[in-house]
């Protein structure tokens, strides 16, 4: 296998969209041409060059052409888009898009992965040692047709939105989930080795969720059938099986309605990492020495909304909504 | 202004009666003409065919449902978005394009002249200005009126005089161009969750039935002698075995002659009639009755129709048929969305995907094509796909291939998966008729415009008509393969309109100075429906009679056809 | 002496109703008086004659953070040079202003490969989201008026975000086949709180704050008449959603009016496909419809314009040189979160007062204008302020309601003396873009 590395050598003042870190765009191609492929920022057309040293050349085809970023690309957008074949290795973070519309061949990244990675995959294997955020292995917004075929592996957590309209594939998640899990699926499996925060499976037609570490609030619209042996890695493990999501239609198969089915590890524990910070409804309030505080901080003056709202921000870190700051400031004036 | 000389083309002007003969084509300030002067740009088309640029009589490009479908499906736009140019706004949407795209698309197929299918009057203002954003085509829209409270009551009671007045009033608020009736009386039986499957189902609550409006709205565009006669989609559109709605439907015009100044000659156009053939009563036996619709249409030549010919493309329905959309999506469970429109209409977009692996589909694409096989008269069947849904307008050089090449058809007909089902379910194998490029350009430029009442505009390369002229790099004699019909037709060499060069080797190089046909169909003062017309607004509709019409700006360059109605 | 004009439309918000009286004093500088509108309404007409109030020229901020006045041609300077050289400029707002002025508005982000987005980025994108996933079964407000029989509204409160939409279309008119108008219509309030609005309702669901998502799909179940998991679901007993779901199939036609209280609680866009799903369920007994209520007058608008130029309603990412979209990424709260925009233009909006601090910081710090009447939190915080004419007051255009409909406001009064209107801006903006990016 040909291995092209690839060095951060400068931190984009934006963030770089770089569809063309592919083994399938590299292959066949000169360490100069790679050098000369485009990589934009905005509105701005560049060269990978410009961003990374490169080293190596590509393989004959995407299968004999492996990439290795060997840094930080946290920045950076698209990483390994459309690939058919080969390996890409990023031995760092990556943004958004990592192995979207993937078909084939394999990505490790060994940082965290941004939102919308694997999205509406077809084959291959996209692989993310950290935690990844919102819509993995989703659908591209209004089309039906998700995630086909292949596997995704998140080792750490991933937000909300994870497999949406899934119709195949494997989606293994090493610590918890946030809400909206395989909303809208018709097919494909997903296992959650941590906790599920809620709305698991909603409006599901068909597919297989596993969840290991229990889920938080199971929907209403799900009924507890039966008790199934199923084996994960090996192991062989109890699990209470749910059928749903029983507001949605389902197709039937020799008479049979075939249900959408959620896993629930009858003794669950999580494994790896604590939840991460699921982001719900948390109504923030200050406390009284803060309020305290406010009131000396603007004490004589007539502020406006801005004003108290910034420095709320500023001094106790909280966002407030203006709303609840107007509320506030009326309720320090009594 | 500019003077052309497009030089030794082999021109096809059924106009003119010129069959595929070489011959100059002459343009100065804006017109065709006999001669030029020497300073005259010349373009040459040596080898290659000469015509009118062509005239879409029916696709649904411009207004609300038609935004719903953009908006609602971004996935349409994924990776086939084009930047924009020298000349050119960035372009987007296989099924559904933006307007721009819709522009440059029809200008570059060389189509100079395109009609929005239904334009909901309640929404016109929305209508005319996506018109506006449409470069280089001239466009004019057609009102609904088969669902309309107004038409009921006053049809009910047998009102002729009242009806017409509404319908002048109706064209020249909204800005319209014809009257468009859309499944009469279902969409307004929808309002309640129902429907009217055939045209003597009554309408709840108004108690008339859809031949009732579609007779009396004939009736009443005869009297008042518009340029394009009533045009058409009846019930039942959609089921195994509509195809005896469809002629019944049909039948309501027969025997009628058509009284106008326009040149037109038929009483009823019916759209996109591959979705009106279908027999069978079930998806089982589903089959075509291309041949039994055509026998009537043919036999009756007061009636001119389209095709609406499936593409086998993934595509966007969309319709004013509100409940053959809930229909649709109970069958298939793509997203549905849906409008009624107060007192006027209703309407519904699905998402549809038309497998060639899919027997019905393949039977419905290939009940397109024998409509225009068995027509007698090219001048009274066209070309449409009911863009987009039966398949997008930008693939019309696709079906010009099928028309024109048994070969290509034969080859589709035998690569189905399901291909003995449809063979037997069809009659498309053994028709082996090959349209003709005349042919052609009756089917697509003076049929169309013939029957649109603009045969003196467009349609034709006769001296004063408007300088619309397509050059195609084709030649009838030397085709090597089907595949170069649709090549050629795909992109034309030359495009000019209104006598202004707006395609050169397939590039839009000028944005033209686009204009807004409408009928303008002067009718005496009828105080009676003038009080109706203010006392509805002020009790039932959500706008103030005030703000409904179209203010001028919203047709900055308009063409007002005038109808002295007396 | 005075005039008075009728069939005014009211810009404030999506109910855009379009039968005010405006009084206007005879020279058309000053309105007196406005009839038939809510007090909101009301006020922006009113307000907006108080000249003495306005700011009427643009003006600067300088380094000890006064500000100064410049000249418009100034203030056009300014603003074709921050969007031409920005690499990701980010145009947001539109809301407030008319369609002719959002068409130039584009042409500009076009011309700079810009993002365009709108307000919906933080209202009712998320419904238009679910609407991409599953559709939207929906009528013009005149059906309602003239048909329905059962009225939900959820996560909304009407009676004070808008006002009049009860009295002209959703519970007291009597329309066509509503003779006996609110005593035969039906009203189901699905809100946690109390508010003016749920005291008018049949049923009250008290939901769980931020279960929406269950109840609507629990609603659904029931509907099908399957069983559902639990006595209390989301905070509403379960008769209770069996009662609910029972009237809503024996009405003869149904709408449900929606806002932020489901588009931006927990879920955002699922809350609103549910309920979508919901009313498609409900079409295979009964007649239902749902319709947004959008907030801003012509949010629907900037939607309508963008969806037929560049195919998408809102978080239009045009910086490639083609048009793309993906909410998450393109839209106006993440590109300033992440620091991915390099100048801000902010139009008819005021994402100062609305967008999360950490945006609002970003916008401070970046090269920016705001272009609007009023001073805001937004104005305040940017680098030019442009005052520009009140549309529907001072100079016309076309406004979509919350149901699509478009209707053209007019202008009633005069603008102050040299004030410019967002189109003429604009569009010497567009010219400037266009010289400077031909060089």
């Amino acid at each position: 296998m040909d291995v092209v590395k690839l060095t951060p050598s400068k931190v984009p003042e934006l963030y770089l969209e770089s569809e063309h870190i592919s083994p399938d765009v590299f292959a066949g191609k000169s360490s100069q041409e790679i050098g000369d492929l485009h990589v934009h920022m905005g509105n701005q057309t560049y060269k990978l060059s410009d961003f990374f040293t490169i080293e190596g050349k590509g393989g004959a085809t995407a299968a004999d052409t492996k990439i290795v970023i060997t840094g930080d690309a946290g920045r950076v957008k698209y990483i390994g888009m459309k690939m058919t074949g080969g390996e890409i290795e990023v031995l760092g973070n990556t943004d958004m898009y990592t192995g979207a519309w993937m078909a084939g061949g394999k990505i490790t990244v060994r940082g965290n992965s941004d939102s919308f990675a694997g999205i509406a995959m077809t084959g291959g294997e996209l692989r993310i040692e950290g935690n990844a955020r919102n819509y993995i292995g989703a659908a591209y917004r209004g089309d039906w047709r998700g995630m086909q075929g292949g596997t995704i592996v998140i080792r750490g957590n991933v937000g909300s939105d994870v497999g949406s309209n899934m119709n195949g594939g494997l989606i293994d998640i090493g610590g918890d989930a946030d809400v909206h899990l395989a909303t809208h699926a018709d097919g494909g499996k997903i296992i959650v080795r941590g906790v599920a925060k809620g709305r698991v499976g909603g409006q599901m037609v068909k597919g297989d969720i596993y969840v290991l570490g229990g889920v938080e609030r199971m929907m209403p619209s799900f009924r507890c059938d039966h008790e199934e042996e199923a084996e994960i890695d090996g192991k062989k493990m109890t699990f209470q099986v749910f059928y749903g999501d029983l507001g949605e239609r389902h197709g039937k198969r020799k008479g049979e309605i075939i249900y959408g089915k959620i896993f629930v590890a009858a003794a669950g524990k999580p494994d790896g990492q604590k939840a991460g910070a699921a982001k719900s409804e948390r109504r923030v309030k200050l406390n009284e020495k803060q309020i305290a505080q406010l009131a000396e901080a603007f004490r004589g003056a007539e502020p406006t909304v801005q004003e108290v709202r910034t420095y709320i921000f500023d001094t106790f870190g909280f966002d407030l909504k203006p709303m609840q700051v107007s509320r506030l400031i009326d309720a320090i004036k009594r | 202004m500019s003077e052309y000389i497009i030089k030794n083309g082999t021109v096809y002007d059924p106009k003119t009666g010129v069959k595929g003969e070489v011959k100059d084509i002459c343009v100065k300030d804006g017109k065709i003409v006999e001669k030029v002067s020497s300073k005259a740009k010349s373009l040459d088309a040596k080898g290659k065919s000469v015509m009118a640029g062509a005239v879409e009589v029916h696709a649904h490009v411009a207004g609300p449902k038609v935004n719903e479908g953009r908006n609602y499906r971004p996935e349409d736009k994924l990776f086939s978005y084009k930047p924009g140019g020298k000349n050119t706004r960035m372009s987007g949407g296989f099924s559904i394009p933006t307007t721009f795209k819709t522009g440059y698309e029809y200008a570059r197929m060389g189509y100079t002249t395109v009609m929005e299918a239904a334009m909901p009057p309640l929404y016109a203002r929305h209508v005319h200005e996506e018109i506006k954003d449409t470069p280089i085509i001239d466009e004019g829209a057609f009102p609904v009126f088969g669902n309309n409270w107004f038409v009921f009551e006053y049809l009910k009671n047998n009102e002729m005089d009242n009806v017409m007045a509404y319908i002048s009033w109706l064209l020249k608020t909204t800005r319209g161009y014809a009257i468009k009736i859309v499944n009469p009386g279902g969409s307004e039986a929808w309002g309640w969750g129902e429907n009217c499957n055939t045209i003597h189902d009554p309408v709840p609550y108004f108690d008339i039935t859809p031949a009732e409006i579609m007779k009396g709205l004939l009736t009443a565009n005869e009297k008042m002698g518009l340029p394009h006669s009533i045009h058409v989609h009846t019930n039942n559109l959609g089921n195994p075995g509509n195809y005896e709605t469809t002629l019944d439907t049909f039948k309501l015009s027969q025997g009628i002659k058509a009284t106008n100044k326009f040149g037109r000659e038929q009483v009823l156009h019916h759209t996109h009639v591959q979705f009106h053939s279908y027999g069978g009563d079930s998806w089982a036996t589903f089959e075509s009755k291309a041949k039994d619709v055509m026998d009537y249409v043919n036999a009756n030549k007061n009636m001119t129709m389209d095709l609406g010919c499936v593409t086998l493309d993934e595509t966007t329905t969309m319709t004013a048929d509100g409940p053959f959309e809930h229909h649709l999506t109970t069958l298939n469970h793509l997203k549905w969305a849906n409008v009624d429109v107060e007192l006027e209409t209703s309407s519904g977009i699905v998402p549809y995907v038309y497998d060639p692996n899919i027997k019905v589909c393949a039977i419905q694409w290939a009940i397109g094509l024998e409509l225009a096989l068995y027509a007698k008269d090219p001048m009274r069947v066209f070309v449409t796909t009911d863009h987009p849904n039966a398949g997008p307008f930008t693939r019309y050089p696709r079906i010009f291939k099928w028309l024109m090449s048994n070969a290509s058809r034969q080859e589709m007909l035998k690569g189905f998966k399901n291909s003995d089902k449809v063979i037997a379910a069809t009659d498309l194998a053994s028709l082996d008729r090959e349209i003709t490029l005349y042919e052609l350009a009756q089917m697509t430029r003076a049929g169309p415009a013939k029957s649109l009442g603009l045969e003196s505009m467009y349609g034709g390369l006769a001296p004063g008509m408007e300088a619309d002229v397509a050059v195609y790099d084709f030649d009838e004699g030397k085709v090597a393969s089907p595949e170069d019909i649709e090549k050629a037709f795909s992109s034309a060499e030359y495009v000019i309109k209104s006598g202004t060069l707006v395609v050169d080797h397939g590039e839009i190089v000028s944005n033209g100075n686009k204009r807004t046909l409408w009928v303008d169909a002067k009718v005496p003062v009828n105080s009676q429906v003038e009080r109706d017309v203010q006392m509805k607004f002020l009790k039932y509709y959500s706008v103030n009679l005030n703000n409904y019409e179209v203010s001028d700006h919203y047709v900055p360059n308009p063409y007002v056809i005038e109808v002295d109605t007396n | 002496m005075t005039k008075t004009i009728t069939d005014v439309i009211c810009p404030f918000c999506g109910t855009l109703c379009d039968d005010l009286i405006v009084t206007t004093d005879d020279e058309g500088k000053k309105v007196v008086a406005v009839d038939n509108a809510c007090a909101i309404g009301a006020e922006k007409f009113i307000h907006s004659s108080d000249h003495a109030h306005r700011v009427t020229r643009p003006r600067k901020m300088q380094d000890d953070g006064t500000y100064k006045e410049i000249s418009y041609n100034e203030a056009i300077e300014h603003t074709a040079q921050i969007l031409a050289k920005a690499k990701k400029p980010l145009m947001y707002g539109w809301s407030s202003t008319s369609c002719e002025a959002q068409s130039v508005g584009h042409e500009i982000a076009e011309l700079c490969g810009a993002v365009v987005d709108n307000t919906a980025a933080v209202c009712h994108g998320t419904t238009l989201i679910a609407v991409q996933n599953v559709g939207i079964p929906s009528c013009t407000l005149g059906e309602v008026k003239n048909r329905a029989d059962r009225i939900i509204f959820w996560g909304c409160n009407p009676a004070h975000a808008h006002p009049r939409h009860m009295s002209r279309y959703s519970i007291f008119p009597r329309g066509y086949f509503t003779g006996k108008g609110h005593k035969q219509r039906k009203i189901i309030v699905v809100d946690p709180r109390c508010t003016d609005t749920s005291s008018l309702a049949d049923i009250h669901l008290q939901v769980e704050q931020g279960y929406d998502y269950e109840l609507l799909q629990a609603l659904r179940a029931a509907v099908r008449g399957q069983p559902l998991a639990g006595d209390v679901i989301a905070g509403v007993p379960k008769e209770k959603v069996y009662e609910a779901a029972d009237l809503l199939k024996s009405g003869r036609f149904g709408v449900i009016f929606f806002g932020m209280g489901v588009t931006q609680s927990l879920g955002k866009d699922h809350n609103i496909d549910a309920a979508i799903c919901l009313t498609k369920d409900l079409n295979d007994y009964t007649k239902f419809s749902i319709v947004a209520m959008r907030g801003h007058y012509n949010v629907t608008g900037s939607g309508q314009v963008l969806g037929w130029q560049f195919g998408f309603p809102y978080s239009v990412d045009l910086s490639r040189g083609f048009a793309r979209y993906n909410p998450g990424e393109t839209g106006s709260v993440e590109i300033l979160k992440r620091q991915e925009a390099d100048a801000i233009f902010v139009l008819g909006s005021d994402p100062g007062a609305h967008f999360p601090m950490q945006c609002v910081k970003e916008i401070s710090r970046l090269p920016s204008v705001a272009i609007d009447p009023h001073i805001t939190p937004t104005t305040e915080i940017c680098d030019v302020h442009v005052p520009v004419a009140f549309v529907g007051v001072e100079v016309g255009g076309n406004c979509y309601r919350m149901d699509n409909v478009p209707i053209e406001a007019r202008k009633v009064v005069d603008p102050p003396e040299g004030m410019m209107t967002d189109q003429e801006f604009l569009s010497a903006v567009l010219k400037r873009v266009q010289e400077l990016k031909s060089n």
